[in-house]
């Protein structure tokens, strides 16, 4: 029963897509044809942030050329898997844009990856638009590099500004070894001596992690007041649940990367009270209707889950805010790259899933502190923290 | 550092340790039969927790865990027919290409039908949170299972290949198979059956560890990598050994991380497979003459 319903959700997109194509020849553009190549990773360990992402830019190509393309451009979507590797991104970028004329390309889903392929694009002088958080994807500044996600460093000060608020001063931080781990491993060593916070225990994992018992048992050896998790992996979710198994009960951090609720699902009661920033999209219900990015996200939400039967999450978000960034630069500038990549950096108070964009030719990425919120668990759902929530949670765990 | 840490550390040791002897028990019992690895193994452990997951929505967990063993078993006795049966005395490489081949197509399919989300089965007792303490020493209820369904297995093989007949011809088989089929022993049905059984076991073992370590279409690979150290380790076609050397293993891993930063973890386990393969290839528990032949030991 289950397998065959598997099977219908997985053949309905290929349906869709085939009748796509196969309008094609039919109605002959005026305009070029816009080739948009995305590298994903769609399986491998980061896949759960290459999924919702591949899913979410073949619904928008879709959309877009049912109401006959982007000012009129036909969009023409080459979604290439990654697997989360460099190597392969690397082969795959290069191919986009030497063999395939690619326009822009959407991509990488990892940091790691990103950073890899930043040269090539510059090279090629293909436009990027990258689904990574590191900031060192745009810091320093590439003349063809964008990226649609908040910075890594604006979430750690989120996260930091927070434990401070909670009168929080010794922490243990725990991250996996990939790209996104490491970055935001060095920006918590760096910003948590800013903020006199101190790293009492400070532990790398590998990406494939099945059990994290051992390493929060050295963070409770290390008499820790809260600690962060910096990953992208289903260990988000393990180390939840083997903290709370050895009676850790001390607040725990997560990254941006918690935003998706299978985690919450995984981890079960183990994920209740966990805190990370991330961006709207997981409440949107809970948005006032004034919100300028309510709109937004309540349609795209709506229309995510009602095509793939499964919960938005903050990953497709990221590949949603670069095909709208796209569509923009497109409607403002034609499919001439450069006056496009131009265009780009002229973009102000465009409103996406991740916040409010406001490019410039210093600012890749366009969003402020403010684009993150703190969240929460409760009850298996995101919630917004309120205010002080932390500080109820220290007292609790004096119940030994 | 206090008593209590160390017994939490060889807690954390135990539970790795149990999770690697009950996917490494799986690979003795091709090798037994047939004297080769079989490294779709982590494949089968993979398939028996999705299938066990996606039937658990409709069924009570019980029976969902015995069809998706029962339908592994399937997969493992197709999976014998279609691609090894009908080679005549293949050579080790030829059998190494075809089942990472095997490997690599399950766990495309498992992706198709899937997708790429994480999974996981209730945990049978309790839930993701519960733990049973002794003082400041807390274990999930679910490694219990994985230890206790870990010795089941192993009695139950132990009893197997040295109480029953069937047992009996598929040693013999691994013994000698021209011998065996002289001896009006079907030699290639029990290739079948050992392919069978073991689809069976990883199976029931992707099952049992699910609530701890999830399931991914790709999570089987993993796991067989470790497990498939811990089957050397402690000596290859032995399933108590392979409990031995699981545990050792588990412990060592654990303990290291008290000194060693944890991504060094996988490092130990590989250095330790290679000193094992250079000082003692049979296995610590392992007789190099032997191996094959005395499960029952």
């Amino acid at each position: 029963m289950n397998r065959l319903s598997t099977w219908i959700m997985l053949l309905g997109p290929l349906c869709l897509l085939g009748s796509a194509s196969a309008k094609e020849p039919a109605k002959e553009a005026a305009k070029p044809t816009i080739k948009v190549g995305a590298i994903l990773s769609v399986t491998g360990p980061a896949a759960n942030l290459g999924g919702p992402e591949a899913r979410t830019l073949q619904m928008l190509a879709d959309e877009a050329n049912k109401k006959g393309g982007i000012a009129g451009h036909r969009v023409e979507l080459l979604v290439k898997d990654s697997g989360a590797s460099p190597e392969k991104a690397i082969s795959l970028a290069k191919k986009l844009i030497e063999e395939d004329k690619v326009f822009a390309i959407i991509g990488p889903s990892t940091s790691g990856e990103t950073l890899k392929i930043k040269g090539i694009a510059e090279e090629g002088k293909t436009l990027l638009l990258s689904c990574a958080a590191a900031e060192a994807i745009v810091k320093p500044v590439a003349k063809w590099v964008f990226k649609t996600p908040q910075n890594d460093s604006h979430a750690v000060r989120k996260i930091l500004d927070h434990m401070k608020k909670a009168g929080i001063t010794k922490i243990g931080l725990v991250s996996s070894n990939t790209g996104f781990g490491k970055a935001g491993k060095e920006q918590v060593e760096k910003l948590a001596k800013e903020a006199g916070i101190e790293i009492a225990a400070n532990e790398v994992y590998e990406k494939e992690a099945t059990d994290l018992t051992a390493v929060v048992t050295k963070l409770k050896a290390a008499g820790v007041q809260a600690f962060i998790n910096w990953s992208i992996e289903p260990a988000q979710a393990i180390v939840l649940k083997n903290a709370r198994q050895i009676g850790l009960d001390v607040p725990i951090y997560q990254s941006h990367g918690f935003g998706n609720i299978q985690y919450v699902k995984a981890a079960g009661p183990a994920a209740e009270g966990v805190i990370f920033p991330a961006g709207r999209l997981l409440v949107a219900d809970s948005l006032p209707a004034s919100h300028p990015q309510k709109a937004l996200l309540m349609k795209y939400k709506k229309d995510y889950e009602t095509q793939f039967k499964e919960d938005v999450s903050t990953f497709g978000g990221h590949a949603y805010d670069a095909f709208l960034v796209l569509s923009k630069v497109v409607e403002k500038a034609g499919a001439d790259p450069v006056k496009a990549r131009d265009a780009l950096e002229g973009l102000r108070g465009l409103v996406g899933t991740a916040g409010v964009f406001n490019f410039s030719a210093e600012d890749h990425n366009g969003l402020q502190l403010d684009a993150f919120e703190m969240l929460t668990v409760k009850q298996g759902k995101f919630a917004v923290l309120e205010e002080g929530a932390a500080k109820k949670e220290p007292p609790a765990k004096k119940k030994k | 550092m206090t008593p209590d840490l160390l017994l939490q550390y060889l807690v954390a040791g135990v539970t790795y340790g149990a999770i690697y002897a009950i996917v490494a028990i799986g690979f003795g019992i091709v090798y037994n039969a047939t004297g080769i690895i079989n490294f779709a193994q982590g494949e089968f452990v993979m398939l028996g927790g999705m299938i066990a997951v996606s039937l658990q929505e409709v069924l009570p967990l019980p029976v969902a865990m015995l069809l998706a063993v029962l339908a592994t078993m399937g997969v493992g006795a197709l999976v014998e027919i279609l691609f090894i049966r009908w080679l005549d005395r293949p050579t080790v490489l030829r059998m190494i290409v075809i089942t990472i081949g095997l490997s690599i197509g399950i766990r495309e399919l498992a992706l198709l039908v899937w997708g790429e989300g994480v999974r996981s089965l209730p945990y049978f007792t309790g839930n993701a949170i519960t733990v049973l303490s002794f003082g400041d020493v807390h274990v999930s209820p679910q490694v219990l299972w994985v230890l206790g369904t870990v010795a089941v297995i192993v009695l139950f093989l132990m009893l197997f290949f040295g109480r029953t007949r069937l047992g009996r011809q598929m040693r013999a088989c691994a013994a000698n198979q021209d011998a065996a089929r002289l001896c009006g022993i079907d030699a290639k049905g029990m290739v079948t059956l050992s392919f069978v059984l073991a689809a069976g076991i990883g199976a029931l073992a992707g099952c049992v560890v699910s609530p701890i370590t999830y399931v991914q279409y790709d999570s089987g690979t993993n796991l067989a990598i470790k497990g498939f150290t811990v089957a050397v380790l402690g000596g290859l076609g032995n399933s108590a050994a392979a409990l031995g050397g699981g545990l050792i293993l588990g412990v060592l891993e654990s303990l290291s991380i008290v000194v060693l930063p944890a991504a060094y973890k996988d490092v130990l386990a590989i250095a330790i497979l290679l000193i094992i393969l250079v000082f003692r290839p049979a296995g610590v528990f392992g007789n190099a003459a032997t191996a094959r032949l005395e499960e029952q030991a």
